[in-house]
């Protein structure tokens, strides 16, 4: 009997068809990743294996057996067998998927007396040790902290904790990394192995990350608009793709082995920063979120700035944008001393949602540069703000629709637009691609860079994505605790890194070949040991 | 303002973006809602009725202020004369106790006192809220700290007891019901809203769109004019709706004390005053008001959230009410 | 735990921070405001010469920081007034004599305080139990005819002033049914059962009125909770609708209960001024009642001040509460 035996499966929520048509199986021990861009349904199969729609508006139909239950047809009280006892789910943000107020082995404690019959007392007893298990140090003393005490990783770690509470035969894991930094990613994906090995339980991996799933499962199954698009062993999908989609997929997807930029040819100076310094807070409360940094920004170049969060790149972009005073130190643009904000350098934001005016066409929001440089003239206000929208890839008459009248990626493409209607010389990008799916993601990035050899523009490239910014940049920087701890030419930092901490960062990325993540498992392994 | 767009890293990117909400979609919203519906029909109805009082009571042929002593008994205390307190066809709704003033034509001119109090006083309250919610909001590190600080006063400020002390000592020249709304206005409500203000401006500031505007070289007035305040006006409005009601209240309170609107103007609460007296002989003198008072504020607390409900759509299902409102009048 | 203490010494500073601006606004906005106090307070057959004399006697000539400051001194070290022939000391915290009867403001209001913490004490008590009760009722029954139903009352509760349902409860009640008798305040010392019986309908009609705020907090505090990710966490884990309401969506709910509840509490200890009013109770709210009449202004401006006290203090204690209830707001 297979562990998951899904056949067929429709799910809609009112007129919406999420799910359509679904079939897989899932084998006792054996691994399979659901992969797929926001909307392709893979969260809603995920739901679905433990009944989850029940009671929601959401109408199913086909038949999930999860570990011998018949989910569609089981009792309440079947159900509640399942939920934890036989299948476990961990979900993507571990802060908000952990109730704030009581602590943490409490909390396991509660879900494992539901599926044993134990006293309150073995019950801790047995969060601690699931808490050990999943490598909490000192679990008897954490395990009385509430989840805002603990780092994101650790939080998830305690929840594959709950998960491994009632010893269930298999996991369920909804985007469990994408909410952590790069490194903490590798130590969860990696304890999911460990765990995989040690106990024998199957996995279902719900991923919108090709390089998550290579590393972590057997089997993987390619969804798209609420159907499955590929199927197959992982070597095989992720090596020979035969589908068109699962091809476009896997080549936007940006690599460390991919070839690298050509390096740009040096020109004059257009920025240049000097023992930039923030500090937030005051007195004994004080946080430094960048301490002495200098960089200089050639026109034409691409400078990339990567970092795990809290190490200050964010912080610092919005420094040379002039949106954050230093505490010390100065920029100078074009070779002048400089502060505040200047319409010639530019920001493109990371979220696309917030950074537009729900209010406001989105040609009002491009014009803003315009008008506030005294145009008045509407009729040249509105040509040029067509012809930017033309540029960045989108209509001139789309002049008067609101933001939510469009998708992510074209929401990144007005800013982008805005950014440009100032006649920028630099344009700082703070993380203008991690809210964005896969393809689109390619899509931005090209365009930044054909806008970048077209006008001559200067970009810096905040990302945490090392992938990603090795693709676009000339030059990077690698940022840590609000320090830059390496630059440097793209092709030597990623090459030969000096720092070991940029070793560490380049051994987390997850790779799209299967024995290439294990080589660097085993990399990493050794990085740990160190 | 150089701290003004600080945004944190580590304090994460988790601002609520308000969704864009055209007066179109907000009709369209509050249309499916019929409970509210009903209660926008029952408002409109009494605010036609108070402003068209003079012309009601014309055609009734009575005035609320006019005494009638032959329609009471006064032998027996001053009994309305006749079945049901003296209705008929020259009193609708027959006559107060006492003084045979006609019950109608103070009932309606009573509604214009209560709704023309609450209104004026909530427009006090909005205006003084919004202002000083956005300056603390804006303002540096002690204009803040000052106006937070006198903002939390008042919403500490026990408004039965000083508006009662206050509507004491102001001598009796100055329009009592103008008064009243002053002062439940300067005294109530505002803090709250300042708070609530000041930490949506907080919020909003922080948004990137709010950021790319300064980028485009916009002064800080423009900025607030164009991207802060629409961004308020959807929870300004939310609170003004809880606030009408509230003052309503607050004004019947008032002058069942005896500090509200004086003799011989008419108001709800001033004729409760005397009713429990009457309540045998005269029971409609009691229920009357009692009525009119219960139906309004019941029609404007449901109109208020069908308001909110149309304006935050994400808010239909959790009903977010009580955490703005205190109930003032104990 | 030297942040928690320290967060409770921050709380008691900024709690005296806004008793002394509150102070300082009523006593300027109350004796500067027009009207003329030395006239109400001699009468209104006095001459004008009388006026003066007793202007003179009550100070209002004198400036105001002068006055201000006095009262302060009073506050802190007591005072001695001159009434007269005798010397009467008004020991600290003085707020000062009555003009009308040259008692004791603080003495005044000491006396009337049993009556109105009896009143707010017992109607909290059947609020929270009603309110509460009510809010997660209409959850747990969500989606059913008990939660119309629930709702509609509470909607109904939201809309009746107390003076309203309390004129007609007393109506009802003592007037037709004649179940209770007219209530008459007794004191707990004297009778605790007679006490119980005679704030019976002041207590319901408070309690009814409130218990809708506190019903329509809940509920909205509790579907916010349900609405979060960790519930469906612990759905995804089989633990029941039950568990979940008691245990993690009703958690969720008290936060916000200590915070309007303190400043409810506080501002009734300064006296339930129409139930008080309506019943008779003879509390500190009808003794405002009778001071604002004659504009004994040490008595109004006293009685407001220590309501202000007590909604501060009230509130300070709610901060504390709260931050024990939910660590997190320490850290912040």
């Amino acid at each position: 009997m297979s562990l998951v035996d899904v056949r067929d499966l429709r799910v809609d929520f009112g007129g919406l068809r999420a799910v359509d048509g679904l079939s897989f199986r899932l084998e006792q021990g054996a691994a399979l990743a659901l992969v797929g861009e926001s909307g392709s349904g893979k969260s809603t199969v995920a739901s679905a294996l433990l009944g989850l729609h029940r009671g929601t508006g959401a109408r199913v139909a086909g038949t999930v057996e999860v570990a011998g239950t018949d989910v569609q047809t089981a009792s309440e009280e079947e159900l509640r067998r399942l939920r934890g006892g036989k299948a476990a789910m961990v979900f993507q943000d571990p802060l908000s998927s952990l109730d704030p107020y009581y602590a943490i082995g409490d909390q396991i404690a509660e879900v494992y007396r539901l599926h044993a019959r134990v006293s309150r007392r073995a019950a801790r007893a047995r969060a601690v040790e699931v808490l050990d298990r999943v490598g909490i140090p000192d679990a008897a003393r954490r395990s009385r902290a509430r989840p805002h005490e603990f780092s994101g990783g650790m939080r998830q770690r305690a929840l594959i904790a709950m998960a491994l509470a009632c010893e269930p035969g298999l996991l369920i894991a909804d985007e469990p990394t994408t909410a952590l930094d790069v490194t903490v990613q590798a130590q969860v994906l990696d304890l999911l192995h460990t765990l995989r090995e040690e106990t024998g339980m199957g996995l279902l991996l719900v991923t919108h990350d090709v390089g998550v799933a290579a590393e972590s499962i057997d089997e993987v199954l390619v969804m798209q608009y609420g159907r499955a698009v590929e199927h197959g062993p992982v070597a095989g999908v992720l090596g020979s793709p035969a589908e068109p989609y699962t091809r476009e997929l896997l080549a936007a997807v940006p690599r460390l082995d991919a070839p690298a930029k050509a390096p740009a040819e040096p020109e004059e100076v257009v920025l240049e920063a000097s023992g930039l310094r923030r500090e937030f807070g005051r007195g004994k409360r004080a946080v430094t979120a960048v301490r002495d940094v200098s960089l200089t920004l050639r026109r034409g170049e691409t400078l990339g700035i990567v970092g795990e969060s809290g190490s200050g790149k964010t912080t610092l972009g919005r420094m040379l944008v002039g949106l954050l005073e230093p505490t010390a130190g100065s920029l100078r643009f074009e070779g002048r001393a400089h502060t505040g904000v200047n319409p010639a350098v530019q920001m493109v934001f990371q979220d696309p949602v917030s950074s537009l005016n729900p209010r406001r066409s989105v040609g009002e929001s491009i014009a803003d540069p315009l008008r506030a440089r005294g145009e008045r003239d509407e009729g040249r206000i509105r040509r040029r703000v067509g012809e930017l929208l033309e540029r960045v890839g989108l209509e001139a008459a789309h002049h008067d629709r609101y933001p939510h009248e469009f998708s992510g990626g074209q929401r990144q493409r007005v800013g982008i637009a805005r950014a440009l209607a100032a006649d920028p010389r630099v344009i700082v990008c703070d993380e203008p691609v991690s809210a964005l799916d896969v393809t689109t993601q390619a899509h931005v990035i090209d365009l930044l860079g054909e806008l970048q050899r077209e006008l001559g523009l200067a970009l810096v490239f905040v990302a945490h994505d090392l992938a990603v910014v090795r693709q676009v940049s000339d030059r990077v920087a690698v940022m840590r605790q609000g320090s830059v701890i390496e630059e440097g030419p793209v092709g030597e930092v990623y090459a030969s890194p000096r720092d070991p901490y940029t070793r560490q960062l380049l051994a987390a990325v997850p790779a799209l070949d299967p024995e290439a993540a294990a080589r660097r498992r085993a990399e990493r392994r050794e990085l740990a040991a160190v | 303002m150089s701290e003004a767009l600080v945004a944190v890293e580590a304090a994460g990117t988790d601002t609520s973006v308000p969704a864009a909400s055209g007066a179109r979609q907000f009709w369209r919203r509050l249309r499916t809602q019929r409970a509210a519906l009903v209660a926008a029909v029952v408002v409109a109805l009494l605010v036609l009725v108070a402003l068209a009082a003079p012309l009601l009571t014309a055609i009734e042929g009575q005035d609320p202020t006019t005494y009638h002593p032959s329609l009471v008994d006064s032998a027996r205390g001053g009994v309305p004369v006749g079945s049901f307190g003296g209705a008929g066809a020259d009193h609708w709704l027959g006559v107060e106790p006492q003084t045979g003033r006609d019950l109608f034509a103070r009932l309606v001119y009573g509604a214009r006192v209560s709704l023309g109090v609450a209104l004026a006083a909530t427009v006090v309250q909005l205006v003084l809220g919004v202002v000083v919610g956005v300056a603390a909001g804006l303002g540096n590190r002690w204009v803040d700290l000052v106006l937070t600080r006198v903002a939390d006063i008042f919403v500490a400020m026990p408004l039965m007891i000083v508006a009662l002390a206050l509507l004491a000592i102001v001598p009796a020249g100055f329009p009592r019901p103008v008064l009243v709304a002053l002062v439940v206005g300067l005294v109530s409500g505002w803090g709250t809203l300042a708070k609530m203000v000041r930490a949506q401006t907080l919020t909003l500031k922080q948004l990137d769109y709010v950021a790319a505007a300064r980028l485009s070289g916009w002064g800080t007035v423009r900025i607030a004019r164009r991207e802060l305040l629409p961004g308020l006006a959807a929870p300004v409005i939310t609170f003004a709706a809880i606030l009408v009601p509230t003052n309503i209240t607050v004004e019947a309170a008032l002058s069942f004390l005896g500090v509200g609107v004086k003799p011989p103007t008419p108001s709800w609460g001033q004729m409760l005053t005397s009713a429990d007296v009457w309540y045998q002989a005269a029971p409609q003198y009691l229920l009357l008001p009692a009525g009119a008072l219960f139906l309004t504020v019941l029609a404007l607390t449901v109109l208020g959230d069908g308001v909110r409900t149309a304006l935050d759509p994400r808010a239909s299902s959790r009903l977010r009410v009580g955490t703005g409102r205190r109930r003032e009048a104990s | 735990m030297t942040g928690f203490g320290g967060f409770v010494l921050r709380r008691a500073v900024g709690a005296l921070v806004t008793l002394l601006v509150l102070s300082v606004i009523i006593y300027v906005v109350f004796y500067v405001t027009p009207g003329n106090v030395a006239q109400i307070t001699c009468g209104p057959r006095c001459s004008p010469a009388q006026v003066q004399q007793v202007a003179e006697q009550l100070h209002l000539n004198d400036p105001l920081f002068e006055r201000y400051w006095h009262f302060l001194q009073g506050l802190v070290a007591g005072q001695d007034y001159s009434t007269g022939t005798a010397v009467q000391h008004c020991s600290a915290p003085c707020l000062g004599l009555s003009y009308q009867s040259d008692q004791q403001v603080t003495a005044l209001i000491l006396a009337k305080l049993p009556v109105t913490a009896s009143l707010a004490l017992g109607a909290m008590v059947l609020w929270l139990i009603i309110g509460v009760g009510t809010g997660v009722l209409s959850v747990w029954r969500r989606g059913r005819p008990t939660e119309r139903l629930l709702t509609t009352l509470t909607l109904a509760g939201m809309s009746t002033p107390v003076f309203v349902i309390g004129l007609v409860l007393m109506i009802v009640v003592c007037g037709q049914l004649e179940l209770l008798p007219f209530p008459q305040y007794v004191a707990f010392t004297e009778d605790p059962e007679q006490w119980a019986w005679n704030l019976l309908l002041p207590w319901l009609s408070l309690a009814l009125i409130e218990s809708a705020t506190y019903a329509r907090l809940t509920r909205a505090a509790m579907l916010e909770t349900l609405a979060e990710d960790h519930v469906r966490t612990f759905r995804a884990y089989g633990v029941g609708e039950r568990a979940i309401i008691r245990r993690h969506a009703l958690r969720g709910a008290v936060a916000p209960l200590i915070a309007v509840n303190a400043n409810n509490i506080g501002v009734l200890f300064g006296g339930a001024v129409l139930t008080e009013t309506l019943f008779g109770l003879p509390g500190i709210g009808r003794e405002m009642v009778e001071a604002v009449k004659v504009v004994d202004l040490p008595v109004v401006v006293g009685m407001v001040l220590v309501t202000g006290f007590f909604v501060v203090l009230a509130n300070a204690v709610a901060d504390v509460l709260y931050a024990v209830a939910d660590r997190r707001v320490v850290l912040t």
